[in-house]
């Protein structure tokens, strides 16, 4: 039993030959990329909404092929697609332009893959939002005088936000696990590791075991930070009994 | 005799919706001090109309003054309304009114006092000092100072109709328009929300009033108006729209009702 423990505790050492250095590094990429990826799906899913809710009819077409494509076609397919052929085609056009070839950051890539197709489901949680926003409230502030902007900033926006926090709460969850598939395109995040760990030293099952409860903490604290953020906007609704 | 000053002015205003037709040619004036009471049945256009005033829906020909200020449409109509010309004019004449919801409305986000201020801060410019000395003041005299650090879910609807009332007065408006502001409370609530009503039609506060409450219409307005399916049918004094009826259909509202 200790010489159990021994050996598991030599395999998840700082140093070498442990690697416990290369899963905490993993689990740093994970989490900058699904930072990166979750923040710029907000931005995009704000946008997405005031278009599909404001917007004229073309910009309503074009958002809607946007979130029924990026919906409908598996995301590992998604992001192979932008990847390989986002790249091919930036250097294409970089090249017609007499410029040399860029070396495309994998870091930035994953960021705006996972962006974009994690924009497309944000896009969809602040339009369900926005429309469950009782018509009258917002009528108020037009009674007022308020300019659409103000309007926007000082009432639609923050009764909006409890009611999407469920739906984001779940998006942000998906999005620190999508981050394992740019496994696929040779990326070290925290899948990519744990797999090369369990290669190197034959101990698949401790290194699978150690990254499935890292991604569970993951979980746990987000859990415990969304909740709060959710009861602070929630604080002008009455409990359920 | 001193010269009235105009407040509202609102002439041969239509609304319709795709074929039905809810308002077929309305007109209203108010001046300074008028209380102006519309009755009529549901589905009569009272409502439509007073939401016309401040453009909350968009008439489908006529034309509204707000204190000899006309608002300017566009020539072309859109989906059978008419479009403003220019959005920062009915921003500037929606600031002069104020309206009073049959669901209150009040912004669920905010508590009370901050509901209070907030036009008055956001869109006056008023410092946040002297908003909230001002809306302080105001609840205190409909009855609601110490709620004013609750939220409105919290309170009933009397209470929160209240607040909406001293929301709409935070900003000083030349007329307050009242959209059935009782029609959403419970009974027991109604006599607390026509209080601060009335004592608000004594101080001379020009208002429009879309009311059922037939009592209360009689006793505070300066002028009745009942419509019946889009048009004007009886207009007058209380004592002329409500003892003495010329149309008969008025006639017979007004009884049932009493």
């Amino acid at each position: 039993m200790q010489e159990f423990f021994q050996d598991v505790m030599q395999q998840l050492a700082f140093s070498p030959p442990g690697w416990g250095k290369n899963l905490l590094w993993g689990l740093f990429t994970t989490l900058q990329i699904a930072f990166g990826a979750y923040a710029l799906a907000l931005l995009i899913g704000i946008g997405g909404m005031l278009g599909k809710v404001y917007g004229g009819p073309v910009m309503r077409l074009l958002l809607e092929i946007y979130t029924t494509v990026i919906r409908a076609v598996p995301e590992l397919i998604v992001l192979l697609l932008l990847y390989y052929a986002g790249t091919d085609l930036l250097n294409y056009i970089l090249i017609k332009l007499g410029y040399p070839p860029a070396d495309i950051n994998a870091l930035l890539a994953g960021i705006l893959v996972i962006g974009i197709v994690q924009g497309a489901f944000c896009t969809e949680v602040f339009r369900g939002a926005v429309r469950s926003i009782p018509v009258g409230q917002i009528e108020a502030a037009q009674s007022f005088g308020m300019p659409f902007w103000q309007r926007f900033r000082r009432v639609i926006l923050p009764i909006m936000i409890p009611r999407a926090l469920p739906g984001l709460s779940n998006l942000w969850l998906i999005t620190t696990k999508d981050t394992a598939l740019l496994a696929v395109i040779g990326f070290s995040e925290l899948a990519l590791t744990t797999k090369q760990a369990a290669g190197a030293t034959k101990s698949y099952f401790l290194f699978y075991i150690v990254a499935a409860l890292i991604y569970l903490c993951v979980t746990l604290i987000s859990n415990f930070v969304l909740k709060r953020i959710e009861n602070h906007y929630r604080r002008g609704q009455k409990k359920l009994a | 005799m001193t010269a009235e000053v105009e407040r509202i002015n609102v002439v041969d205003l239509h609304k319709h919706y795709g074929s039905l037709e809810v308002l077929k040619g309305v007109s209203l004036q108010a001046n300074e001090g008028d209380v102006i009471s519309m009755i009529g049945a549901s589905g009569s256009g009272k409502s439509t109309f007073l939401r016309c005033i401040n453009l909350l829906e968009l008439p489908s020909a006529g034309t509204i003054k707000v204190s000899k200020e006309e608002i300017q449409f566009k020539d072309k109509l859109v989906g059978g309304n008419k479009v403003p010309k220019d959005l920062r004019q009915v921003e500037r004449v929606r600031q002069r009114l104020a309206m009073v919801f049959q669901n209150f409305c009040l912004w669920e986000h905010m508590t009370v006092l901050q509901n209070v201020m907030e036009a008055p801060v956001h869109v006056l410019g008023l410092s946040k000092v002297e908003a909230k000395d001002k809306a302080e003041a105001l609840l205190n005299r409909v009855g609601m100072w110490e709620k004013r650090d609750v939220y409105p879910s919290f309170m009933s609807g009397g209470q929160q109709q209240r607040v909406a009332i001293a929301r709409a007065l935070a900003v000083d408006p030349e007329v307050m328009l009242f959209d059935e502001p009782t029609s959403a409370l419970d009974p027991e609530l109604v006599n607390e929300v026509l209080m601060v009503i009335r004592d608000l039609a004594e101080e001379g506060r020009t208002m429009v009033l879309v009311t059922h409450e037939m009592r209360f219409a009689r006793d505070v307005s300066s002028r009745v108006i009942f419509l019946h399916q889009g048009l004007i049918d009886e207009a007058g004094t209380p004592e002329q729209v409500f003892n003495n009826p010329q149309s008969e259909r008025c006639s017979a509202f007004v009884n049932s009702i009493n």
